[in-house]
C-alpha cells in the first residue's frame, strides 16, 4: 500500500513538472532556466507546509508518502538542476550559472520555512 | 505551444514512478535520523546528478534514440529519483532542531557534490565517446 500512495504522487508529479517546465519557459524564452526553478519552489513550499503541519498537528502516513514522498519529491528534481546548471557554465553564462545554484538553494529553503509558517497560521 | 503528447506524458509518469520507488526503496534501506546528516537524499541526488550527466551526452550529443527515451529516462526515472524539496525540507529540520551548521554543510555539500558529479560525468562520456569515435 505505501508504495501504491508513492507512485500515485509520482504519476502526477512527474508529468506536471515537464507540463511546468514547458509552459514556463515558453513565456520566458532564455538562458535561465526558469521552469526547473519554478517546479522546485513550489514542491519546496508545498512539502515545507506539510512538514509544518507535521509539526504541529497529526498528518497521516499516506498524506505523507502521497504528497510528500510521492508528489512534492518527484515534482522537483535535482538532477536536471545540477545538469541546467552545468550547461550555463559551459556556454559561457558563468554568472547564470552561479546565480541559479545560489538562488535555487537559498529561495528553495525560504519556500519550505514559508510553506511551513503559512501552514501553522491555519493550524 | 504545441501538444504534448499523450504517449510522453505516459513514460514520464511511469519512468517517474520508478525513480520515486528507487528513491522510497533507498530511504527504507538506509534511514538516517532527524538529527543527523542527510546521507541518504546526499547520495541520491548525487548519484542522480552524475547518472543524468551520462545519459544526456548520449542522447543529446551523440546517439540517435527514440524520441521517448529522454523523456522516459531523463525526465522520469533520473528526474524523479532526485529532489530537491526533501534536500531543502531536510536542512529546515536541521535548523529547526538546532543543527544550523550540520544544515549548512549539507546544503553546501550536496550543491557542490553534484555539480562535480554532472560535470565529471560528463566529461568522461565525451571523453569514452570520443575515443570510440577515433578508433
Amino acid at each position: 500500500m505505501n508504495w501504491l500512495l508513492v507512485i500515485a504522487g509520482a504519476v502526477i508529479g512527474a508529468p506536471l513538472r515537464y507540463l511546468t517546465d514547458r509552459a514556463v519557459q515558453a513565456r520566458h524564452g532564455g538562458a535561465f532556466p526558469w521552469g526547473t526553478f519554478t517546479v522546485n519552489m513550489i514542491a519546496c513550499s508545498v512539502l515545507g507546509g506539510l512538514a509544518g503541519a507535521a509539526s504541529s498537528a497529526v498528518v497521516p502516513q499516506w498524506v505523507q508518502l502521497f504528497l510528500g514522498t510521492g508528489f512534492c519529491a518527484t515534482l522537483s528534481t535535482y538532477s536536471t538542476f545540477s545538469y541546467e546548471t552545468l550547461r550555463l557554465a559551459e556556454t559561457g553564462a558563468k554568472l547564470y550559472a552561479v546565480a541559479n545554484a545560489v538562488i535555487s538553494v537559498v529561495a528553495g529553503l525560504g519556500g519550505a520555512f514559508l510553506g511551513g509558517a503559512v501552514v501553522q497560521l491555519f493550524l | 505551444m504545441t501538444k504534448v503528447p499523450a504517449s510522453t506524458l505516459a513514460v514520464i509518469a511511469a519512468g517517474g514512478a520508478i525513480g520515486a520507488c528507487a528513491r522510497y526503496g533507498a530511504t527504507l534501506l538506509w534511514p538516517t535520523g532527524a538529527t543527523a546528516f542527510p546521507w541518504t537524499t546526499f547520495a541520491i541526488n548525487i548519484t542522480g546528478s552524475a547518472l543524468l550527466g551520462v545519459v544526456l551526452v548520449l542522447i543529446i550529443e551523440r546517439a540517435t534514440v527514440h524520441p521517448l527515451v529522454r523523456p522516459f529516462v531523463g525526465t522520469g526515472i533520473i528526474g524523479g529519483y532526485t529532489t530537491f524539496s526533501t534536500y531543502a525540507v531536510d536542512a529546515q529540520r536541521l535548523i529547526g532542531n538546532g543543527h544550523a551548521l550540520t544544515a549548512l554543510v549539507y546544503l553546501t555539500a550536496t550543491l557542490l557534490t553534484a555539480l562535480a558529479a554532472v560535470w565529471a560525468a560528463a566529461a568522461l562520456t565525451r571523453a569514452a565517446l570520443g575515443r570510440k569515435d577515433h578508433a
